[in-house]
């Protein structure tokens, strides 16, 4: 089985990584990064639990092949939060129990800032279309939603 | 799906070279873009061994140029990355309009215009928004490139006049002459996030009486292909593209459909519904032609 060496950045840091084809780059984040903090809904890109930015742009990365991260900046939820403390989306997040059982969490997470870096004062249909990509079976969204607006609201203040 | 290999290259000529020595070998060769369709299909259905050819390493795939006659748009240009251009926005806001509706915030990272017709769905919406807009394909050949409107491309369900050996670099597009709006309305059962059940796209250009003097009409999801249908265009054409003229593109579009029932919708349904879907993009195009 040959194997394809991949140079990226993740979060920030210079990975190497030996990556078959077929793989996704979700599967070189979980299964030879080990980052496991973005999960595996769907795999077919309708469930957005697995979104990263890949260059900056929200992606499924179950719909991403891992050899393609070669050159790439990748930000998965590992390099949302600060050292030292929650992101303020993850924060409101927590405050709101916008979750339950927490697979879609993450990318949920991923996708909220992204919205928030590129537009900080969204309504709320602007929220609900941003993140219908991301599907919740367990909340029913209107906490993740009010979670969103709230982080939006205090990033506002404190800016 | 242990030999799947891959291969990411620099310029057309490469890539030219990539898919004739596949061929050569008698191996099957794939084109990626985005991803969104061919990364599904090769987990699901069509798992078969293949090398996946990435197309998003060159500058013309990746090139849109707006020039004083003409616009060009890269095949592998994400839709996320076309609906931030304000000024393709304002050219074609149908043609736009129809990228944006295909898939989340996620999938538009990644999906293009160029994947959607090669993709070569019935139901893709970007292709009677491509085909209003009198969109050209530029296709890469070893003997220099060919060009084929949109229109001729889809020769069925899933294929295209492409051979194994070329791929699409990009769509040429006329630049939309004054007084000229465009729109594409599809109908899915739901407000996001799923393929058309009936779709059509309207372009048309008025002179300074405000007489149609250009009209294409494409519908799509409603036969094998996406179609341009004249006999709307022509019931536009001569008219204030008003109630009537309306009424007349809508019963043309009806009768030039031929769907077939899914669980998507019946072909009674369908029939209806395309002709009434180019009635309201008919309107919203004048609307935006005489804005």
């Amino acid at each position: 089985m040959k194997k394809v060496h991949v140079s990226t950045t993740v979060n920030g840091q210079p990975e190497e990584a030996l990556c078959e084809v077929h793989q996704s780059l979700l599967d070189l984040l979980r299964d030879e990064l080990g980052l496991t903090g973005t999960k595996e809904g769907c795999g077919t890109g309708d469930c957005g639990a697995c979104t990263v930015l890949l260059d900056g742009r929200l992606v499924c990365s179950c719909l991403v092949l891992g050899v393609e991260a070669e050159g790439k900046e990748v930000t998965t939820i590992e390099g949302i939060a600060d050292p030292d403390r929650l992101h303020v989306v993850q924060q409101k997040f927590l405050e709101h129990a916008a979750l339950q059982c927490g697979i879609c969490t993450p990318g949920f997470i991923v996708a909220a800032k992204a919205l928030l870096d590129k537009n900080p004062d969204p309504d709320e249909t602007t929220i609900r279309y941003w993140l219908a990509g991301n599907l919740c079976r367990c909340t029913g969204y209107d906490k993740i939603v009010r979670a969103v607006q709230d982080a939006a609201q205090e990033l506002a203040q404190s800016s | 799906m242990s030999s799947y290999t891959f291969a990411a290259p620099t310029s057309i000529d490469e890539a030219l070279s990539v898919l004739a020595n596949s061929s050569r070998r008698g191996e099957r060769a794939q084109v990626l873009a985005g991803g969104t369709d061919v990364i599904v299909q090769m987990r699901s259905f069509d798992n078969e061994p293949r090398l996946l050819v990435d197309v998003k390493k060159l500058a013309e795939t990746n090139e849109v140029s707006i020039g004083e006659d003409e616009v060009f748009i890269g095949s592998a240009i994400a839709s996320g990355v076309l609906n931030e251009n304000d000024e393709l926005k304002r050219m074609f806001p149908g043609l736009l309009e129809s990228a944006d509706l295909i898939g989340s915030t996620q999938i538009q990272g990644r999906a293009s215009i160029g994947g959607n017709l090669c993709n070569s769905s019935p139901a893709g919406d970007t292709i009677p928004a491509l085909i209003v807009n009198s969109s050209v394909c530029v296709i890469a050949n070893s003997n220099g490139n060919r060009e084929v409107p949109v229109e001729d491309f889809v020769t069925g369900v899933g294929t295209n006049c492409m051979s194994a050996e070329e791929f699409l670099i990009g769509f040429k597009i006329p630049r939309p002459p004054a007084r000229t709006g465009d729109a594409y309305l599809r109908f899915i059962p739901r407000t996001e996030m799923d393929i058309a059940v009936a779709g059509a796209g309207v372009s048309v250009t008025f002179d300074d009486s405000g007489v149609c003097t250009r009209a294409r009409v494409s519908i799509g999801a409603v036969a094998p292909t996406a179609l341009l249908v004249a006999d709307a265009a022509n019931a536009l054409i001569g008219t204030q593209v008003d109630d009537s003229a309306l009424r007349a593109a809508e019963a043309a579009c009806s009768a030039a459909a031929s769907p077939i029932t899914d669980k998507r919708g019946t072909v009674e349904y369908r029939r209806k519904v395309v002709g009434v879907l180019c009635r309201r993009a008919g309107t919203i195009a004048r609307d935006r032609a005489l804005a």
